[in-house]
């Protein structure tokens, strides 16, 4: 069967893919744009490790065909660094240790990066919340917690 | 495993072409919480996906001016706790809504989707059922309207024919003196399905008496079930023990579950009734501060 050809907003380029139906928007980052980032850790939108937005919408990659993409503005975690320049995030995460192995880390800072846009003063309880679809096997998750509210309370600092 | 047939059409009536005259067997894609994971696990084998996320009328949301809501069947759950109004009028509604998985899981996860995928344990239908919310369909035949609960007919079976499908729903305005909300039993926190769960929509009035009240549960049976010697164990009633001590029997006797490593038939029963006499005070307490 012919291939979709897809047309997205990617990172803030414009990307054109060929993608099959049963391929998912993780299979085609990884795949087929070499944007290997997104982690694929469950495959069922269990774990969290490929989440991506959509639109502006969180979403986890493994749960959205490529094919349904045409149009939509994905930003993944290759976009969230400034050229050379860490986000706030990332910076942080180094200087507190807030990963271990690694694979869950670019879903769960694209995550936190989603719930800063929308809330810059989030509790504890929020954060925890908001990343509940974040599976960290390493970290116990508290460092990864203290990571975030820091970097909201320095963000909220320098603005 | 079959190649798929892929389309986003933009219309309705389009859709219904392509669902009816697919060969084999086609599914819908509204959010694709459930369908993805069924794909990857060749639950399903599909000839057709008809992506329904194009057709604006599933993407909309609309207060009506009588106070109704219209709600697109792919409309998201995140983008529903986001909103004011339906969380004021409807806080059970957008509960079960919004319990509905991770946060990433909620930017996709539809009504739609929830209700077909027919799962006796679909966190948003039991809410749903007791708000009173109907489904409008579109098919080969036209349109219709039905009640939620007349959707699901058994675990992943619906009452819909081939080539119909959800479009939009119906939630009637929050009457005068209404309060709804939903409750479910986990082991944990977040990020489970539910033991039981239990959606009470009532109706008081000045006096604190109940005029009017739905009850429903979800994963006691192999359908979300309308209870209604629930409801009428607590119409007529100011929600005494004595009221409350009836609701709670007749929602044990409605229960039917079966025995799984969430929990035994024993112990989902009893639950049934708990749920039931702690959501209706929780929506007396929202009727009476509305």
């Amino acid at each position: 069967m012919a291939k979709h050809h897809v047309s997205v907003t990617l990172n803030g380029e414009p990307t054109e893919f060929l993608c099959s139906t049963r391929q998912t928007l993780l299979d085609v980052l990884r795949d087929e744009l070499n944007l290997t980032g997104s982690k694929e850790g469950c495959a069922s939108g269990d774990c969290g490790a490929c989440s991506v937005t959509v639109d502006g919408r969180l979403v986890c990659s493994c749960l959205v065909l490529g094919a349904e993409c045409e149009g939509k503005s994905i930003e993944t975690i290759e976009g969230m660094a400034d050229g050379e320049k860490l986000h706030p995030l990332q910076q942080t995460f180094l200087e507190e240790a807030a990963l271990q192995c690694g694979i869950c880390t670019p879903g769960v800072l694209v995550a936190a990066k989603s719930l800063l846009e929308r809330n810059n003063n989030p509790t504890e309880t929020e954060v925890r919340y908001w990343l509940a679809g974040n599976l960290c096997r390493c970290t116990g998750y508290d460092k990864i917690i203290r990571a975030v509210m820091k970097t909201a309370a320095e963000m909220r600092g320098g603005a | 495993m079959q190649s798929v047939q892929f389309e986003a059409p933009k219309t309705v009536d389009e859709a219904v072409a392509l669902l009816a005259g697919a060969k084999g067997n086609a599914r819908v894609l509204a959010g694709g919480t459930d369908l993805l994971v069924q794909l990857r696990a060749h639950i399903i084998d599909p000839s057709l996906i008809v992506d329904i996320k194009k057709i604006d009328e599933t993407r909309s949301f609309k207060k009506n001016r009588d106070g109704s809501y219209t709600i697109g069947a792919a409309y998201a759950g995140a983008e529903a706790t986001e909103r004011d109004d339906i969380t004021k009028d409807w806080p059970g509604v957008v509960e079960g809504w919004d319990l509905i998985g991770s946060t990433q899981i909620q930017g996709r996860a539809s009504l739609g989707g929830n209700l077909c995928n027919a799962s006796p344990a679909a966190d948003s239908v039991p809410a749903m059922v007791a708000a009173g919310m109907t489904a409008n369909i579109a098919g080969p035949k036209g349109r219709r309207t039905i009640p939620v609960e007349d959707i699901a007919v058994g675990p992943g079976k619906t009452s819909l024919a081939k080539g119909e499908f959800v479009v939009s729903f119906n939630l009637p305005a929050r009457p005068k003196g209404g309060g709804d909300a939903y409750l479910r039993l986990i082991p944990r926190t977040e990020m489970d399905i539910a033991v039981v769960g239990c959606g009470v929509a009532l109706v008081l009035d000045a006096n604190g008496t109940v005029t009017s009240a739905k009850v429903s549960l979800g994963a006691v049976a192999p359908t979300v079930l309308v209870v209604k010697d629930a409801a009428k164990a607590i119409i007529g009633t100011k929600l005494d023990d004595a009221a409350m001590a009836k609701l709670d029997a007749a929602c044990q006797a409605a229960a039917k579950p079966i025995s799984d490593k969430r929990g035994t038939v024993e112990y989902r029963t009893k639950i049934a009734g708990v749920l039931a006499r702690r959501a209706a005070k929780i929506a007396a307490d929202r009727a009476r501060s509305q």
